[in-house]
């Protein structure tokens, strides 16, 4: 430990004089043509590359959020990494980048989703919703023909040509379908017009959405409904059978005259409550966070839920910290041989993908063909995944032999630095091991420990991994409409809430996710705080 | 000139950026778009396809085909069979959706209540498939998909450990005993159930999930519930109690213990017989017996293809759903590569695979898997209320099914 003091402030001096000249200026890379300002100028470069491109392909498709985000990034990494003045700078710029994108962006979209009814039935804009209803809402006319049909084309404008009655009829989107003369008719279908380009397969592929889109009216007023063409090549014809209404913003049922009116809620609802299909994305204020405490269907399960993940994530950081301390303590003591054999095999649990530990105990686990009850227990039955009280044990238990190599090697860590005459003249004056261990050595521990104590608490709080692998949330709660189980613990319900039930409501599973953030930054705010107090021991 | 280095350098770097991007030119103007490569590339013409890890081997063959003979480039992606669906729902309002996705008729419902496919119109083509097989994809009055293959269970018998054909369910339980196999017969179950495998059995006692009308077609009001229900759950739970059926057998254990001799029938479906066939074992194929007096009808899945609702090259989707993938051909080379009974009758007609022949005619009594939306909320329940009853946790079946059907209703009603 001396020694280690002694190096240090040897290299000292130099550290200090290197900060000393670099701010004199005199080896700034903005004037330093050596080898180094050349790979920083590719690797600009190659970030401008990416920046422009992205840039383009934003524009491309009309994010503009994104084109300014990318503009003002690009203009701020040329200019922080070119500029003398920006050393510190330089070492944040990618962090905070990245920590906007993928922490601050993330954060502010979940909480503004939390706050819409976003999910089934609600997924997209009310444009988009206005013209899916009017295109479900759209019925071939009864009895009507299918039309062996050709795209034309005069002067950029569309046309399309059938042949009805052995006469060839051409129409656009603003003329009625009406018998033109001199038309080449082969097989039912017409080739060519004068005055009209008949398009070949390439130009309508370039014009799709306008050919798609085109409905030529078969009658002059409209009433007779309109012609349409999916595949450039057959033509139906279509009536509606509802109608939007811009002025007012509602559907109009054509046949029955109901009118549905747009609604705060996002859809478009009729006086007696129905509504049309699909509906959009709104704001619906507190909603979703009430739901959780006032919905009884969904409080039960959600209290049930909260306080089983705060037992779980207590727990686990109980029983490993437990473990993981007992054995760095045993293993710290010099009397034990081979120490340093046991501890490699004690990481090992560590050394496996959490993800891929929790698979294999769910086989070892399964009640009539896993490892632990055919051979250990000898073909007894024991439910261990799906016994409400037993999944809980075993997904402490697996979350135990994973965390407690963790623990072990910290504490192991942290016990190595505390000073070892500071327990040598605690033994001097006649304090016995126990009492060394109560009032030296854990207090001096805790300094060290307690923040990752704090971290592992909130990485166990979110711990999806083991339970989505290990039990999926079950055995699921009898009588509860949203499908969650007695293991599940909030960020696994969120899943559910989410992903996995019939009906996806990411609104309120955003919301679910808020409130997680506002307990894990709670708790670990206090916890943080206590620490603090520990230190000034 | 200290002060014009950065710019210089700046000028630098932006200038290569604008050489990387352009190309083989150098000169910044000559820079192209992405949208501009977009519609130059749209003269031979992409066609995006989603389609699962359960059906590409399928489809593979015919998109390759398609090429050869249109010039569209179709560009398959792979996407896992569990998260297609959502990832459908999710990504075809950003526009960054597939054009085409290929899959079950059952997320119908789903996909038109989120407004993402749009109605395909097969005309006279329509009149050319097997009339269940249209209509799986139909809602609300309009089509908005494609069949190509249709599937169902049936009771797969392992011909070297029982040779009768039973005809009731119990008849089938008691020859599995008399054989003497570790299992008389095996339904795959799982720890979340699997109410799909289980749905022959419950029909039989007279319990569909959704009351049918008389075209077929279902109302969101459920019928699973009431005395027929209850008389089934207490059936599961006898099944439970004599070992008949184990939540601890999964798909894949279910399909490994057939495989080993372990069992003389299976329910399962034709994705697990050419495995069966393969490894040399002499199966026949037979409708499922009835359990509950009345008769069992399998849910009868269709596959299809839908198109996206916001899909840039609906002309070219269209070229390929409505007008390729109702060829016979096309059909026929589905049948080849994926071994379902193809949708379209004069495909359909040429099978003479006395296995397909057996699950066609366990099928055809079947009823089409609802596709109205409400069948999401229901799935979840259905299954890990039947492996409570399976497993014994919940000890009255009749409570358990009853809270399993309120449950449901409250879930519909969100």
């Amino acid at each position: 430990m001396s020694t280690q003091q002694t190096g240090s402030r040897a290299t000292a001096p130099d550290i200090d004089e290197q900060i000393v000249t670099r701010r004199k200026g005199t080896t700034s890379h903005a004037r330093d043509f050596g080898p180094g300002f050349f790979v920083k100028l590719v690797l600009v470069a190659v970030v401008n590359a990416l920046g422009v491109y992205g840039i383009l392909a934003a524009a491309a498709v009309g994010s503009w959020g994104i084109v300014g985000f990318l503009v003002i990034a690009l203009v701020l990494v040329d200019w922080v990494y070119f500029s003398r003045r920006m050393l510190p700078v330089k070492y944040l710029l990618p962090g905070l980048l990245f920590l906007l994108v993928y922490q601050l962006f993330v954060m502010a979209y979940t909480g503004y989703v939390a706050f819409t009814n976003y999910g089934d039935g609600h997924n997209s804009t009310k444009a988009d919703a206005i013209s899916a209803i009017q295109i479900q809402t759209e019925r071939r006319v009864e009895g009507s023909p299918s039309y062996p049909l050709a795209v034309l084309e005069k002067g950029g404008v569309l046309a399309v040509a059938i042949v009805e009655n052995d006469k060839a009829m051409v129409g656009t989107a603003d003329q009625a379908l009406a018998a033109v003369g001199g038309a080449t008719v082969e097989a039912g279908r017409v080739t060519a017009v004068p005055g009209y380009t008949t398009l070949a397969f390439a130009q309508i592929a370039q014009r799709q959405d306008e050919i798609t889109n085109l409905r030529v009216p078969v009658a002059a007023d409209g009433s007779k409904g309109s012609l349409r063409t999916q595949d450039a090549s057959t033509g139906y014809i279509y009536t509606p059978s509802t109608v939007y209404d811009a002025a007012t913003d509602t559907f109009t049922d054509v046949v029955a005259g109901t009118v549905y009116k747009a609604s705060a809620e996002g859809t478009f609802t009729a006086a007696d409550g129905t509504t049309l299909n699909p509906g959009w994305r709104a704001g619906v204020g507190l909603k979703n966070f009430t739901t959780m405490f006032t919905d009884s269907r969904i409080s039960g399960p959600f209290f049930n839920i909260l306080a089983w993940t705060f037992a779980f994530a207590i727990l686990s950081v109980a029983t490993t910290f437990a473990l993981g301390l007992f054995l760095a303590v045993t293993f710290n003591d010099p009397r034990v041989r081979y120490r340093r054999l046991y501890r490699s095999l004690l990481i090992l649990p560590y050394a496996f993908p959490g993800f891929l530990a929790a698979l294999v105990w769910r086989g070892m686990l399964n009640p009539r063909f896993g490892f632990v009850n055919e051979v250990l227990l000898r073909g007894t039955h024991v439910p261990w995944l799906t016994d409400p009280w037993l999944a809980k044990v075993s997904v402490l238990l697996v979350n135990l032999w994973l965390g407690f190599p963790y623990m072990f090697l910290i504490c192991t860590g942290a016990l190595q630095a505390i000073p070892g005459d500071v327990i040598e003249s605690a033994r001097m004056d006649g304090a016995g091991a126990l009492r060394i261990l109560r009032s030296m050595t854990l207090p001096l521990l805790m300094i060290s420990v307690a923040p990752l104590l704090i971290a592992s608490f909130a990485f166990n709080f979110n711990n999806f991994t083991l339970i989505y692998m290990l039990t999926g949330g079950g055995p699921n709660f009898a009588g509860s409409p949203i499908v969650v189980g007695h293991t599940d613990i909030l960020i696994s319900m969120v899943y559910s809430v989410a992903f996995e039930g019939g009906n996806k409501q990411y609104g309120l599973a955003s919301a679910v996710s808020i409130l997680i953030f506002v307990i894990v930054g709670t708790i670990s705010w206090i916890g943080f705080r206590r620490t603090k107090t520990l230190e000034e021991l | 000139m200290r002060r014009s280095i950065p710019l210089v350098a700046t000028a630098l770097g932006v200038a290569l950026t604008l050489a990387a991007c352009s190309g083989s030119s150098n000169t910044p103007a000559a820079v192209t778009t992405p949208s501009e490569t977009a519609t130059t590339a749209a003269l031979t013409g992409t066609l995006t396809v989603w389609v699962d890890e359960t059906r590409i081997k399928d489809i593979k063959p015919v998109a390759d085909s398609f090429q050869a003979k249109t010039g569209i480039v179709l560009d398959l992606v792979q996407k896992a069979s569990g998260d297609i669906r959502t990832d459908f729902v999710a990504q075809v309002p950003t526009g960054q959706g597939p054009d085409v996705i290929i899959g079950a008729h059952d997320w119908t419902g789903e996909f038109v209540k989120n407004g993402v496919v749009a109605p395909v119109e097969l005309g006279d083509k329509a009149g050319t498939f097997s009339k269940s097989a249209v209509n799986a994809f139909a809602y609300g009055g309009k089509q908005y998909g494609v069949p190509y293959a249709i599937e169902n269970i049936a009771l797969v018998r392992n011909n070297k450990l029982v040779k009768d054909t039973p005809k009731t369910f119990d008849e089938v339980i008691a020859q599995g005993k008399a054989a003497g196999t570790q299992f008389p017969v095996i339904i795959q179950q799982g720890d979340k159930g699997d109410a799909y495998h289980l749905y022959p059995l419950q029909t039989s006692f007279g319990a569909p999930v959704f009351k049918q009308q008389a075209d077929g077609s279902y109302t969101n009001e459920l019928a699973l519930g009431a005395d027929a229900g209850t008389k089934f759950a207490a059936y599961l739970q006898k099944l439970g109690q004599d070992k008949v059926l184990d939540p601890a057998i999964d798909g894949d254990k279910a399909k490994q213990a057939f495989l080993d001799g372990q069992s003389p029938y299976i329910v399962t479906g034709p994705w697990n017989t050419t495995a069966f066939k393969a490894a040399g074992m002499d199966i026949t194929v037979l409708p499922i017996p009835s359990a509950g007096g009345q008769e069992a009808k399998p849910f009868v899945g269709v596959q299809g293809a839908f198109i996206s609702a916001k899909t840039k090259n609906a002309v070219l989707a269209n070229e390929f759903v409505v007008n390729y993938l109702t060829t016979e051909a096309v059909q026929d080379a589905l049948y080849a590569t994926g071994g379902r009974v193809p949708a379209l009758k004069a495909s359909a007609a040429k099978i003479n695979d006395p296995i397909l022949v057996g699950f066609n005619a366990a099928g055809a009594t079947g009823a089409p898997m609802p596709s109205i939306p409400e069948m999401g909320s229901v799935w979840g329940f259905w299954g890990t209320t039947e492996v409570q009853i399976i497993g014994g946790q919940a000890a009255d079946p009749a409570a358990a099914w009853t809270t399993m059907v309120d449950n449901i209703k409250s879930a519909i009603k969100g």
